[in-house]
């Protein structure tokens, strides 16, 4: 039951990555069930899912770090399995764990990505991040010793450098307190702002309700829905008025009191 | 790919220049071996050799090497973990730069360490009349080993599941010089064990670089010596690209 308007299947060039009849399993364990999913260029779609669902592996395939075993992906027009090289010039992956470097500083880590990208003056685009990212005090300063909110950040201004129009961004949100998850929400949205086609997975509600423009829902290695907030909300019985008394959410709360910086 | 080579290879010796402790604990063993051969063994050795600390010091520095790997599997271990290999993967890059970027830090890092037992060695009374081309011959085999062996090392590197299993393959490996002519002639050893040491790579390689020291011929052993480090070095070689292939397929 993939819910789509008639206006999203316009044709190839509106449509960033393009997911066909996708199929991995490792060993017995079938993962993927035949996913099928297209992302419209410069909007943010969220895979939603409990852990296990395959979300990774989605990600994984669709970056070329693994090989799918049956259907088609093609990101930025270039086929996942044949034209992995130039796939991997139209992406950046921030992956499940913030991929730094903790022995380096924050500056080294930019730096060391835009030499790797082949890009002149890797020192002023390393400054030009860090001031974005409000990190340009801790530059200097072993990435050991960032906070999980600050590599999370870290990670994300790594995945920018180059700008590629693609980026894949794995559960960016997973183990950060308040404040880190809401810097990281910001940082996404500011991302989409400049035309970047943006895909994460996330497990949060909540975090796909704030930022996706599609919300599709993988479990047991299918798409079981596929369409924006309200698509998915008309899904169940129409709201009934009720009349209840708004309180605070603790999320509310905690945020009050410890004064979010946002 | 040299260009990210390079690149890589900047970022792994800035590892080891903020974390000198691994130069230095893989340069402490061998440097124990040492004292605890020379100054407590040594005199019930016979050898038939002017120093014993002449004699013994080839074998500590093929331990030096091997001890030395065990941090290149834990390098590239840390990497695969940390999901920085991921980040590399799937980058615009050559395929094998991060594979040699770790490879020619191990390099570097033996050798600063081989540098540092050798003066270890010359404070305890090693003396050499040896010329610079019998240095240098010593030198390009401890690298052919050092790379033969680094090669074995990016195996568990890319394929273990814990720190420990990353490095316990280097335990056998720091082991066979002791089997070997390093410490003892080998005619002092029963049959069996004898007929293994006089057929393992350590004997030949020691006594090829115990020749060049001691500026005698070194003969066709030499080319035996050749023959294991390159032999050792092409299946490893081999094997370690099967090994990565596979891992980022």
């Amino acid at each position: 039951m993939t819910l789509r308007q008639p206006s999203m299947l316009a044709g190839m060039s509106g449509e960033a990555i393009r997911v066909h009849g996708l199929e991995k399993s490792f060993k017995e364990l079938r993962v993927l069930r035949g996913v099928e999913f297209e992302v419209v260029k410069g909007s943010i779609f969220a895979l939603l899912g409990s852990n296990g669902a395959g979300k990774t592996t989605v990600v994984k395939i669709l970056s070329t770090l693994l090989k799918a075993d049956g259907g088609a992906a093609q990101v930025n027009g270039f086929d996942v399995g044949t034209q992995a090289a130039e796939v991997r010039k139209s992406i950046s992956l921030t992956g499940q764990f913030a991929a730094v470097d903790e022995i380096l500083t924050g500056r080294e880590n930019l730096v060391l990505v835009a030499r790797l990208r082949h890009l002149e003056g890797a020192g002023a685009i390393a400054d030009a991040l860090l001031e974005r990212f409000s990190l340009s005090e801790a530059g200097g300063r072993r990435v050991a010793t960032y906070s999980g909110g600050m590599r999370r950040r870290l990670d994300i201004a790594m995945s920018l450098i180059g700008e590629p129009p693609v980026i894949f961004l794995d559960e960016p949100t997973a183990g950060l307190d308040p404040e880190g998850r809401i810097e990281v929400w910001a940082a996404v949205k500011e991302l989409a702002k400049g035309g970047t086609t943006v895909l994460l997975t996330t497990q949060y509600l909540d975090e796909a309700e704030q930022l996706a423009d599609r919300i599709a829902i993988l479990h047991e290695g299918r798409i079981l829905v596929n369409g924006t907030l309200q698509e998915l909300k008309r899904l169940l019985p129409a709201a009934e008025v009720e009349y209840v008394e708004k309180q605070p959410t603790l999320e509310d709360v905690f945020l009050s009191l410890v004064g979010s910086r946002k | 790919m040299i260009r990210d080579t390079a690149t890589l290879l900047g970022r792994s010796l800035r590892h080891i220049a903020r974390s000198p402790d691994t130069i230095i604990t893989t340069a402490i063993m061998p440097v124990a071996f040492m004292l605890l051969f020379v100054y407590v063994f040594g005199g019930a050795i016979r050898t038939g050799s002017d120093s014993y600390v002449n004699y013994q010091l080839p074998g500590i520095l093929l331990i030096t090497i091997a001890s030395g790997i065990a941090y290149t599997a834990y390098r590239l271990f840390l990497d695969l973990q940390s999901g920085i290999f991921e980040r590399f993967q799937s980058m615009p890059i050559a395929r094998s730069a991060v594979l040699w970027a770790h490879v020619l830090t191990s390099l570097i890092a033996n050798l600063i360490s081989l540098v540092v037992v050798v003066l270890v060695a010359l404070v305890m009374g090693f003396r050499s009349g040896a010329n610079f081309w019998a240095w240098l011959g010593a030198a390009g085999i401890l690298v052919l080993f050092t790379l033969a062996l680094t090669w074995i090392a990016v195996i568990p590197g890319l394929t273990a599941k814990s720190v420990d299993g990353a490095s316990a393959f280097s335990y056998p490996l720091i082991f066979l010089p002791f089997i070997s002519s390093a410490f003892v002639p080998t005619d002092s050893m029963p049959g069996p064990v004898r007929a293994f040491a006089e057929h393992q790579p350590a004997t030949a390689i020691v006594n090829t670089i115990r020749d060049l020291f001691a500026q005698e011929s070194v003969g066709n052993g030499v080319w035996i010596a050749l023959g294991w480090c390159l032999g050792v070095l092409l299946v490893a070689y081999v094997l370690a690209t099967v090994t990565y292939r596979r891992k980022i397929a």
